[in-house]
């Protein structure tokens, strides 16, 4: 008898109305009582994890992820990556928290960092995370892209995932830039205008693109408020969107080995052993590269 | 890379990777460690450093410092690398674009199939000098002062615009005699020489090129505005040497070295370029 098809699985091809038809369709709860944990329905759920999974299919998609291989000789330099997105992160938490205290406007800001700052329980802890926690999130951008630079891990096939991160890059950079305004004091506020006139000599899109931060030609009250909706929803909304797309390929490319270490492959099992996948699970990507070049 | 050359890389990783060790729990353990040193140090750093809260943001007053954060301050250095002013829009916007394109694309350019760094020294050398310009742009900007005195001396009658212009910014981008910084904007030692004050008020309203704009200080505090500019004015500098190569600069200047050339005054302009003529033919002979 065949199982039904997992859910979220089904293949389309009609399994289980084929056997509707013929008119003894199992009964997922009864047929096969043993098998608990299997990958069909299940019995009652006695498990939360278990009823979790017959509903998402995720324990495959977990097992897979957390068992894939990372190649010989990964080493702490390997940890640089994870550790910047684990400094966003950082941000992402602290920042909430400073949201529910700012007020973003010229005549506001400044006495609501004050109030979080002095009044408010952990405010300047809090604060102080989230300001020195930038800076350990860009020097930790470019340590993880000199590690990838010097390691060669831009190069074929990983080409693409250099470019993301680059864009990540920027979009950091940005992030930093349009926070240091928020807090609207002296410091912040001029140093802004010299960095909005600097955007300001560019050729052709520059003046448009100091009007747009400025919101005008002069730095006026929707000045702070656009810096703002730029720091905390458009940048991070494309951050995430990007780190997604560059974790993404880091699972599926796998990441490089040291460069120093190589595999000795004997010519005879260089032509033989197929080139089966550079990703754990899916034969697609690598063969087909492999194959077609 | 040529085909042959990606099939041998596949082969070699896959090989590489079968050799490996599953990623639970080996690179999860050390990611985590990294996490919580990550964690670690920002809450040391919170705790030992503070967040401190400058004095509110005023744009009438005029004492201010514009410095940006730490790790901008290689881009801001490259202003003050690159001087004359008609060269800034290359500093501002040309050096950091190209930077981004060339890293962009790197991948692309960078053909080598070669990923050991000992074994392609012009990646690796290029790679390093970068590294190193970055540390001194930003160990430039770490010490470049925000100095709030000048001791060139000056007449009585000039001493309140002298205090005006040590106490709003102008040092900051500005050398005058010994103190200040020397760039991003010109020396201002003999910007009297150069301009005349009616065209010293104009660039100071304007704010060409990076520098701020000077209008809320002319409109809010017209004393102060004007004794500041007097005292420019009066400035027509000791040192007869550097004269030549000053007066291009302040030309430059005026003329918002390409910024917002909309906003310039074609007299401003002209008469800066006269001022800067006649200066440049008094110190020739
Ligand atoms: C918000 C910023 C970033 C985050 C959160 C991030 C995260 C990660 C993570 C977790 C990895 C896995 C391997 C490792 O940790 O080394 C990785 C790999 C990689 N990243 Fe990033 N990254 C960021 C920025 C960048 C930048 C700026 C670049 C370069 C311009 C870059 C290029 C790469 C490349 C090429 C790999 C593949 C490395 C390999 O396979 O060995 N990333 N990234």
């Amino acid at each position: 008898m065949r199982r039904p098809p997992k859910p979220g699985h089904s293949n389309g091809n009609g399994d289980a109305p084929a056997a509707l038809e013929n008119g003894d369709a199992p009964s997922p709860v009864t047929d096969n009582p043993g098998k608990r944990l299997t990958t069909g329905a299940k019995d009652a759920p006695a498990d939360l994890v278990g009823w979790v999974d017959e509903r998402m299919g995720a324990t495959s998609f977990l097992t897979a992820m957390l068992m894939r291989k990372v190649p010989k000789g990964t080493n702490w330099f390997y940890t640089l990556g994870s550790a910047t997105l684990f400094a966003f992160v950082v941000q992402a938490i602290t920042g909430v928290f400073l949201a529910m205290y700012y007020t973003p406007s010229p005549v506001e800001a400044y006495a609501s960092i004050t109030h979080l700052t002095n009044d408010v329980f952990l405010g300047e802890f809090v604060r102080g995370m989230h300001k020195w926690g930038a800076s350990v999130m860009v020097i930790l951008v470019f340590v993880h892209m000199a590690r990838t630079f010097f390691f060669g891990a831009y190069k074929y096939p990983r080409e693409l995932n250099w470019v993301i991160g680059v864009v990540l890059l920027i979009l950091t950079m940005v992030m930093g830039f349009t926070g240091y305004l928020l807090p609207f004091d002296q410091r912040s506020y001029w140093a802004t205008i010299v960095g909005v006139n600097i955007n300001g000599t560019g050729p052709i899109v520059g003046p448009y693109l100091s009007d747009f931060l400025r919101a005008g030609p002069e730095f006026g009250a929707t000045t702070l408020s656009r810096f703002y909706a730029i720091h905390m929803l458009l940048v991070p909304g494309a951050i995430i969107a990007m780190i997604g797309a560059h974790l993404y390929l880091v699972v599926k490319m796998g990441t490089t080995a040291p460069p120093w270490m190589r595999a000795d492959l004997k010519p005879k099992d260089a032509r033989r052993e197929p080139v089966e996948a550079i990703a754990d699970g899916s034969a697609n990507g690598a063969s087909e590269n492999g194959n077609a070049s | 890379m040529n085909n042959r050359e990606k099939e041998q890389y596949l082969r070699e990783y896959e090989v590489m990777k079968k050799k490996g060790k599953p990623f639970f729990p080996y690179a999860v353990m050390k990611d985590s460690v990294m996490a919580c040193v990550v964690v670690g140090v920002i809450i040391f750093m919170s705790l030992y450093l503070g967040a401190e809260q400058g004095p509110k943001a005023d744009p009438t007053t005029t004492t201010y410092v514009p410095r940006p954060e730490w790790y901008f301050f290689f881009l801001f250095e490259l202003l003050r690398v690159i001087k004359p002013p008609e060269l800034v829009p290359i500093a501002t916007i040309g050096v950091p674009t190209i930077a981004m394109v060339l890293l962009l694309l790197l991948p692309f350019y960078d053909r080598n199939p070669e990923r050991n760094p000992l074994k392609r020294p012009i990646a690796s050398i290029a790679g390093i000098m970068t590294i190193i310009a970055m540390a001194f742009l930003t160990f430039l900007g770490a010490n470049a002062g925000s100095p709030t005195d000048i001791e060139i001396d000056v007449a009585p009658e000039y001493e309140a615009g002298k205090l005006v212009a040590a106490q709003s910014g102008c040092l900051a981008c500005h050398q005058f005699g010994e103190n200040g910084n020397n760039g991003p904007g010109p020396k201002l030692t003999e910007i009297g020489a150069r301009l005349n004050p009616a065209a010293i008020a104009r660039s100071l309203e304007i704010g060409p090129g990076i520098m701020p704009s000077y209008a809320t200080m002319a409109e809010d505090e017209p004393e102060k505005f004007r004794d500041l500019v007097a005292f420019l004015a009066s400035l027509n500098g000791e040192e007869e040497a550097s004269t030549g190569e000053v007066g291009v600069a302040g030309s430059g200047s005026v003329e918002s070295s390409g910024g917002n050339p909309a906003v310039v005054e074609p007299d401003a302009g002209s008469s800066a370029d006269g001022a800067g003529a006649t200066t440049d033919s008094g110190a020739t002979p």
